[in-house]
């Protein structure tokens, strides 16, 4: 039986989908099989960034409302045949759907799936019940905001309620690491220190990461990119390795060190 | 008149300086009570009425119980003669809530926890808090609050209106302070700012102000919250 992984934020636009399709990507690629499932009813994306929209036939609401089987509303992935997508409706809302269904649904997919990526919807309404309604584990997507941490932080409150979930892990997405070194963003032992759970992987803020979206082609299938490994990592993390952070932060941890040791604060 | 004397014995007035002090017999009926207490009002012409302003009475009421109902018809027959308010009522009984309210309000809470934003903590009495308030989050007592993290977010002692309250912190860099109904922000001017780097602790002076010092000063800002201890 697999397990249920929501990817959730609190706020909107900070990388929700984009994690959601590149570590389930990543996680094809180890051979895993993967399911990804859209719970953003109405604004539905991660068929845009998987590149998979013209072949969606039936939805999310659909399956819901006994229209089809699950098995039809699936759509198999372009590149691995490991690799599977439930998309969420665009012409309904978010009150098309109960969590007690959701959670059905999602029990059912781990019978067949190693791997169920959910991706959250922004905010703390029904929306969100929804999507951690069948999970087993939960990732939460920050960005070096104030803001963005803010939220997060919200949203640990209410995952850590959840009874059925792990206790979350953290994402920080978009970090630029000039802004974190010169100390015009929250570096990232602070966000950390602030949110205190584990750190599953950090992601820069790349260009790549916006052209292949825009492509449908996740990043993560890119090995030369910078946010592609980071993807991969977490993947491999979540698969039970132990990978050590990526050199950025590295460097970042070293310039840290440094500059408390020249006695600089950041 | 043999009626009226034994009667009188329910009802003694006392005058002191802040007031009229009434022992009241915790024998007889509350009707006895209230009826001895007009007899007397009337008998004696208000000698109080040069006084500025309510006159304070205080009830001592041994071991009856007296409602709030009860108090206000107390007060209002009073205030058919004259002009008072029960501002203290003083019996050697109370009730089981207000007694479990008592236990309550006396205990210390002890929550081993981070408090995330939008998420509010409340307790009764003192609380010992072992993790973060972070910024967003609200911490409340209606005593003291004693957090072993970093304040980061609001903390609300004596909320119930106790000025004595304190809040210490092992980092103090809040978003706000309140004790009672006292506020405080951080300075916007971030050279005055508490650095977090040294455990402190926040307090009403005389004035109603807050002020924030260092913990060691504690003992002396409020030596009532030690227990007595030989080293
Ligand atoms: N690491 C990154 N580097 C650069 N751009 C990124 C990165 N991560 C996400 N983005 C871009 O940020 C935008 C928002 O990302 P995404 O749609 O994944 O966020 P979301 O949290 O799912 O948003 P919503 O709350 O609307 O569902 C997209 O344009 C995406 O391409
Ligand atoms: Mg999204």
């Amino acid at each position: 039986m697999g397990e249920a992984i929501v990817v959730t934020s609190g706020k909107g636009g900070v990388g929700k989908t984009t994690t959601t399709a590149n570590i389930g990507t990543a996680l094809a690629l180890t051979g895993k099989k993967v399911c990804l499932v859209d719970t953003d009813i109405g604004l539905r994306n991660l068929d845009v960034v998987m590149g998979l929209e013209n072949r969606i036939i039936y939805d999310l609401v659909d399956v819901v409302e006994e229209n089809c089987r699950l098995q039809q509303a699936l759509i198999k992935d372009k590149r691995f045949d490991c690799l599977y997508l439930l998309p969420a409706a665009q012409t309904k809302d978010k009150s098309a759907v109960e969590p007690e269904q959701v959670k059905k649904l999602i029990h059912e997919l781990k019978q067949d799936f190693d791997y169920i990526l959910i991706d959250c919807p922004a905010g703390i309404e029904q929306g969100y019940k929804n999507a951690v309604a069948g999970a087993d584990q939960a990732i939460v997507v920050t960005t070096p905001e104030i803001s963005s941490v803010r939220d997060a932080d919200r949203i640990i409150g209410l995952l850590e309620k959840e009874e059925n979930v792990a206790s979350p892990k953290l994402v920080i997405n978009r970090i630029r690491n000039h802004m974190m070194v010169n100390g015009e963003s929250m570096d990232v032992e602070e966000i950390v220190s602030i949110l205190a759970i584990d750190l599953l992987g950090i992601v820069v803020d790349d260009d790549d990461v916006i052209k292949s979206s825009n492509n449908g082609e996740p990043v993560a299938l890119d090995p030369k990119c910078k946010a592609s490994i980071a993807y991969r990592n977490i993947a491999r993390r979540i698969n039970g390795e132990t990978v050590p952070l990526m050199s950025l932060e590295d460097q970042t941890g070293v310039f840290k060190k440094m500059k408390k040791f020249l006695g600089i604060r950041g | 008149m043999t009626s009226k004397q034994r009667k009188a014995q329910h009802v003694i007035i006392k005058g002191t300086k802040d007031g009229l002090t009434l022992l009241l017999d915790d024998q007889c009926s509350l009707d006895a009570l209230i009826h001895e207490l007009q007899d007397k009002l009337s008998e004696h012409p208000d000698t109080t009425s040069n006084v500025h302003g309510p006159v304070k009475v205080k009830l001592v009421i041994g071991k009856r119980y007296l409602d709030d109902i009860q108090i206000k018809e107390l007060e209002n027959t009073f205030s058919k003669e004259m002009n008072v308010i029960i501002d203290e009522v003083d019996s050697e009984v109370m009730t089981k809530a207000d007694a479990e309210e008592m236990k309550q309000n006396n205990q210390m809470t002890r929550i081993v926890k981070f408090i995330r934003s939008g998420q509010v903590l409340e307790v009764k009495g003192d609380i010992i808090l072992i993790g973060d308030v972070n910024p967003g989050a609200t911490v409340k007592a209606t005593g003291n609050i004693y957090i072993l993290g970093r304040l980061r977010g609001v903390a609300h002692a004596g909320f119930t209106g106790n000025e004595e309250a304190v809040i210490c912190a092992s980092s103090m860099t809040p978003s706000q302070l309140r004790i009672a109904s006292i506020i405080r922000r951080p300075p916007e001017n971030k050279e005055n700012e508490t650095t977090g780097q040294e455990m402190e602790c926040a307090y009403l002076n005389e004035e109603n102000e807050m002020l924030i010092d260092k913990l060691q000063k504690l003992s002396s800002i409020r030596p009532n919250l030690t227990m007595d201890i030989d080293l």
